[in-house]
């Protein structure tokens, strides 16, 4: 199971979308056939404090339910988190991290204890010109299907403005500017 | 042709309320629940369902509120968690008592205190003798299942009595998860018309009382006719599975066992835990141990017969309580399974665990170290006992 069983953690601040984005990520993947799981933490629900969510996806029904301990991918959308320091916990050793950061993934790396595959992406700066506010959560799943090849472009796009459309029936604008932002993420992600 | 989509536990009931259409619908929202209800009162304030939802200011009154309509001759829901179902507990009783088919999902959550919102089994076991059938769900596919199954058990005429629909909090209600739903008109022709099995509270030119005065002349007999009721879910439960396995191509019954006929130990677990479980039963069979699993799905009316002839042939079992009984004894799944197997001849040996309370997590680790403990007991290395607790800090206490 373990080689077909894809698991992904999230790391935000609460406001910053990350239970959206671990479950906006399963519902394209399940869309594109896969199985899928996608969950938060709910801890004490405070706007700015760090908070988890979690995804997984397999060719094969998922039993597991209890919490992703060691990810084969990280996804930070606050860069203050890396100080944090439980940022890499349980990553395993081919892992990805995946960072909102205006830095390139060299200067990433050099913090980390071990050698993990680094990736940046300016996630905040995109999304404050394409969307008007600093929410990095689209953004970041562009770069994310990108970097660790989870489903086409295409599917992340279609399954963005099909669940935005609903939330933001009213203000259009919002919808067509996270789907510019997840495309320019997808251009823009640094590989390290 | 089923549609495959993606949902989590409570948008599946949710979903599955919608479908029923019931006529009546009264609730006062709670964490985890609270989605449930939630969304199914914008799909009565959209005109997508006839029902009349009465937002009520209190779990007391929801309860109160649907016992009411379905006395008068409605189909009536309601849903809640923890506290809400603590609240409810004298009318959970009167609900069992008058023979409503009410039908009511349970989004399980601890009970304080400390305050907790996270998922135990702490709140449906401390009904569990209050007269309702119980039935707990895997996964959002289950919950969505086992919803419309809810219905048609509750209503049928030997039955009549109410049903709760467990699902693990936040690890069930808040995950998204794969499932396959059936269309609308689909559920609508499953679950059927709603015939109430009595005159209604409104039928002037049939009067009857609901809700009598009975001492040491009736009260009895109406409790004696309670537990036959009881007794006459268990193949009417069945029949249902089976049934809906045609229409859904899921079939349910009161077990479901997983590698446990060729199996020497075995973990006895309801709910998501049961998946977590698979597994390891999965690894071990890789290993070449006769590792099993049983996830009861019912649980009231409790599935005596069917436990013993799962259980029996086993060396070790191991039961798995998400909730304590505080008696040094053990969880009440537990003893309910210990007394089922108590007429086996060289009987297995039995062990229990208390985890997963408020919301801790239960990783593969910690079933490991169950299995392992299982084998063990099982090869008599290790004495058989009553009661340990998973993954707790005894450092801690």
């Amino acid at each position: 199971m373990a080689a077909q069983l894809l698991e992904i953690r999230w790391h935000g601040r609460g406001g910053q979308g990350a239970k959206t984005a671990a479950q906006l990520l399963a519902e394209a993947a399940a869309a594109a056939g896969k199985f899928i799981q996608g969950f938060p933490e709910y801890g004490p629900e405070r706007m700015g404090a760090p908070v988890q969510a979690f995804t997984r996806i397999s060719d094969r029904p998922i039993w597991l339910h209890c919490q992703i301990t060691e990810p084969g991918i990280v996804v930070v959308l606050d860069p203050t988190l890396l100080r944090r320091g439980d940022i890499t916990r349980g990553l395993r050793q081919e892992g990805l991290i995946l960072i909102n950061s205006d830095q390139q993934p060299s200067v990433i790396k050099r913090a980390l204890d071990q050698n993990y595959r680094v990736c940046t992406v300016d996630a905040s700066r995109i999304a404050k010109e394409t969307i008007g506010r600093a929410i990095p959560n689209t953004p970041l799943l562009g770069a994310l299907i990108r970097v660790a090849e989870i489903i086409p472009l295409e599917r992340l796009l279609a399954e963005t403005e099909r669940k935005l459309a609903r939330r933001f029936a009213d203000r259009p604008e919002i919808v067509s500017g996270n789907l510019v932002a997840v495309r320019r993420a997808y251009e823009e992600v640094e590989d390290g | 042709m089923q549609e495959r989509i993606a949902l989590t536990g409570n948008e599946a009931m949710a979903l599955a309320l919608k479908q029923i259409n019931p006529d009546v619908v009264a609730a006062y929202p709670i964490t985890p629940a609270t989605e449930i209800v939630q969304l199914f009162s914008s799909y009565a304030a959209n005109g997508m369902v006839k029902t009349e939802f009465v937002a009520v200011e209190s779990e007391h009154s929801a309860l109160s509120a649907v016992l009411g309509a379905s006395a008068a001759g409605a189909r009536a829901l309601t849903a809640t968690s923890s506290q809400g179902l603590a609240y409810m507990f004298e009318v959970l009783y009167i609900a069992a008592s008058y023979r409503l088919p009410l039908v009511m999902p349970v989004v399980n959550r601890a009970l304080s205190g400390p305050i907790n919102i996270h998922g135990d089994h702490s709140d449906s076991m401390g009904v569990r003798d209050a007269g309702w059938i119980q039935i707990y769900a895997e996964d959002t596919q289950e919950a969505y299942d086992n919803l419309i199954q809810a219905v048609r058990i509750a209503e049928d005429p030997a039955v009549q009595l109410p049903v709760m629909v467990c699902i693990d909090g936040f690890i069930i209600s808040h995950a998204l998860e794969n499932l396959e739903i059936m269309a609308d008109e689909k559920v609508q022709e499953f679950v059927g018309p709603f015939t109430p099995r009595r005159p209604s509270l409104l039928d002037l030119d049939h009067p009857v009382t609901v809700g009598p005065l009975a001492l040491f002349d009736y009260y009895m007999e109406i409790k004696r006719g309670q537990a036959e009721a009881m007794r006459k879910a268990k193949p009417v439960i069945k029949e249902v599975g089976q049934e809906y396995g045609r229409w859904s191509g899921r079939k349910y019954s009161f077990l479901e066992p997983y590698q446990l006929a060729e199996a020497e130990i075995a973990v006895v677990v309801l709910s998501s835990t049961a998946g977590t479980t698979r597994v390891v039963v999965d690894e071990l069979r890789q290993q070449g141990i006769r590792a099993g699993l049983l996830k009861p799905r019912v649980y009231r009316p409790f599935p005596q017969q069917e436990i013993k002839a799962a259980l029996g042939h086993l060396k070790a079992i191991a039961v798995l309580d998400r909730a304590d009984s505080f008696d040094g004894f053990g969880g009440p799944l537990y003893k309910d399974i210990r007394a089922a197997l108590y007429e086996v001849p060289d009987r297995p040996r039995i062990i229990n665990y208390i985890f997963g309370l408020g919301g801790r997590d239960v990783g593969l680790d910690d079933i490991r170290s169950v299995y392992d403990d299982l084998a063990q007991v099982a090869a008599g290395e290790a004495p058989e006992f009553s009661i340990r607790y998973l993954g707790v800090r005894e450092e801690a206490l």
